[in-house]
């Protein structure tokens, strides 16, 4: 592992215990994956329903919140399966503590997905009115369909510190100095408007032009600025000697150096050539095949994020 | 009051019996440590030296495992000791994540985090922590820090200058401390680990966090299963392709 590489400074470690290498490994990175789809359709439709007419996205209202309900209990199952106490969950509602951001977030996170839930009800009674009749809650709730437009804004604003937070817990994991605030922030962000972008081309075939357009030119957007951030921060850490020992190991082709790379490339330069042509012409096979590399290169660029710092030995 | 250690390196001589102590002490489980002496060789042949450094949690007054922890498993007791709370801890692995000395571990029988204590159930009814009386030349100093008269604060104050602490770029103000160390002994990456065969152990990784025999669904069934008692000797009955015994090769 990384310690390997590290240049020889005539003292070595001859009697030890086995270190724990990886803590936080692939659910991790999967539970990041899936919450930067269940925040970012949020993100991305509100910023389609500010600019264009209701009527150019027929099937929004409720297909943006069924798949951000779907991405989220993704999010959430691989939260509680990750943990090694999974009914103890629980105590993080009967027990929080407010410094953490693994228990704002859990919070924030829970309202955020029943909120979601409500919307998607809401949004499928209304598009389906056969589906209403056949559902009990369907039937016990009339009048409610301006709820949704009630809580709307509110969801937004709350997807913004959702998206978030998974970033302050990785500030607050002090060990790692790779994933330090703010450019964890910002890549979060970038995560959820990619994430969220590229989830709603695969739903918006039957969608205006111009909406297209748009979800392109996002696209293309957070690919730009997460392939800045990872160069910047990949090249250019200087932040502290781990953060540098891990990156040196990296570079030199280590362990997921080339998946950090296929990261790149899949995820984020690709998607981004396809995303500008896409805004010329509108091609939809190939924006949804932009959207699809641009899903399957953001969950390897994160899982390398995530397993690099770990492999350094703290003591 | 506020509880703290020094290690006087120049002293400790490696002999490990503060480990053994602890282990014993606290029941802590095969492959986990919440205290471990490192040997560190320094220098090329023939001027070498070996130096050992007894690492343990450093019960941080601004401790990151404790921020992190989100139903306060991790808590400060009111004599300075970071305290873990193994029924409450929902074994998400955060204060692994956080805390910069890699202080904690899963246990694998509980699957929850501990850590050393400071032992904090002896300290209560007024006694030393087990390393402390094991160590033979009393390397081991435990103490109030805060009070001008104790033998720590004493030992701090002859050695004004030498006295160290682990990372303090952490700003985690560790309350153990070191005398007689280095920027090889005490800094992770001033010196190479390299795995393999070394002085009388394999120098490796883990390779589970917690109980390696607990999979995802065991996490879920285990309050409805049982998979009887565990013990030191339930860990050592493991697979290991590596290592393959005679026994499971028919006996001879
Ligand atoms: S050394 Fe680690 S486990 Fe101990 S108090 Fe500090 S951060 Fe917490
Ligand atoms: S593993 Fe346990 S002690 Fe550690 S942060 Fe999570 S709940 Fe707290
Ligand atoms: S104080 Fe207790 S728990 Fe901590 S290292 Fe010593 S014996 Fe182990």
């Amino acid at each position: 592992m990384v310690e390997n590489t590290i240049h020889a400074t005539q003292a070595v470690v001859t009697l030890d215990v086995a270190l724990p290498g990886i803590i936080w490994g692939w659910m991790i990175t999967l539970n990041m994956w899936a919450k930067s789809i269940g925040t970012g359709v949020i993100l991305v439709g509100a910023f389609l329903l500010y600019r264009h007419k209701k009527e150019e996205m027929p099937n929004l209202r409720w297909i943006m919140p069924l798949i951000s309900f779907i991405a989220l209990n993704v999010f959430l199952l691989f939260t509680l399966v990750d943990l090694h106490q999974p009914y103890r969950m629980i105590n993080i509602f009967l027990h929080p503590h407010w410094t953490s951001a693994i228990t704002v977030g859990a919070w924030m996170a829970s309202l955020f997905t029943g909120l979601v839930t409500v919307m998607m009800l809401i949004g499928g009674f209304d598009a389906f009115p056969d589906f209403r009749k056949n559902c009990a809650i369907g039937k016990s709730v009339r009048g409610i369909s301006g709820f949704y437009e009630k809580i709307f804004p509110f969801v937004v604003f709350l997807a913004i510190p959702v998206t978030l937070y998974t970033a302050i817990i990785m500030a607050e994991s002090s060990a790692r100095e790779l994933w330090q605030a703010p450019a964890e922030v910002m890549q979060m962000m970038w995560a959820a408007l990619l994430a969220g972008s590229a989830a709603l081309i695969f739903v918006s075939g039957s969608w205006s032009k111009e909406t297209r357009k748009d979800l392109a030119l996002v696209l293309a957007i957070a690919t730009f600025f997460s392939f800045m951030m990872y160069m910047g921060e990949y090249f250019f850490s200087f932040k502290s000697a781990e953060a540098e020992a891990t990156l040196a190991y990296v570079h030199a082709g280590g362990e997921y150096n080339v998946e950090f790379w296929f990261g790149m490339v899949l995820g984020f330069i690709i998607p981004f050539f396809l995303a500008v042509s896409n805004m010329k012409s509108d091609n939809k096979t190939l924006l949804r095949f932009a959207a699809l590399l641009a899903l399957v290169g953001l969950y390897l660029a994160k899982d390398v994020w995530l397993k690099i710092p770990q492999m350094l030995p703290l003591s | 009051m506020k509880l703290g250690f020094l290690v006087d390196l120049n002293l400790c001589m490696g002999c490990k019996g503060c480990e053994i102590a602890c282990k014993v002490e606290n029941d802590v489980p095969l492959s986990s440590w919440r205290l471990r002496v490192k040997y560190i060789d320094i220098g090329t042949f023939p001027d070498t030296s070996r130096s050992f450094t007894p690492l343990r949690c450093n019960h941080c007054e601004s401790a990151p495992c404790e921020r992190i922890c989100p139903v306060s498993a991790l808590h400060y007791l009111e004599n300075g000791i970071v305290n873990v709370d193994s029924a409450r801890c929902i074994g998400c692995a955060g204060c692994m994540m956080a805390c910069p000395y890699g202080a904690i571990y899963m246990d694998p029988e509980t699957n929850t985090a501990d850590k050393c204590t400071y032992c904090a159930h002896r300290i209560e009814s007024g006694m030393m922590p087990a390393c402390v009386v094991a160590c033979p030349v009393e390397a081991n100093i435990f103490g109030d820090v805060e009070d001008d008269t104790s033998h720590i604060s004493q030992y701090i104050m002859e050695h004004q200058g030498a006295v160290q602490v682990r990372k303090p770029e952490k700003h985690t103000n560790p309350k153990h401390y070191y005398v007689g160390g280095g920027t090889q002994t005490l800094d992770p990456l001033a010196h190479e680990r390299i795995e393999g065969y070394s002085l009388f152990n394999n120098i490796t990784h883990l390779d589970a966090v917690g109980d390696k025999n607990h999979g995802v669904l065991d996490r879920f069934l285990a309050p409805f299963t049982s998979h009887g008692e565990h013990d030191n000797k339930s860990f050592m009955n493991f697979d290991n392709n590596a290592h393959e015994s005679h026994e499971e090769e028919g006996g001879h």
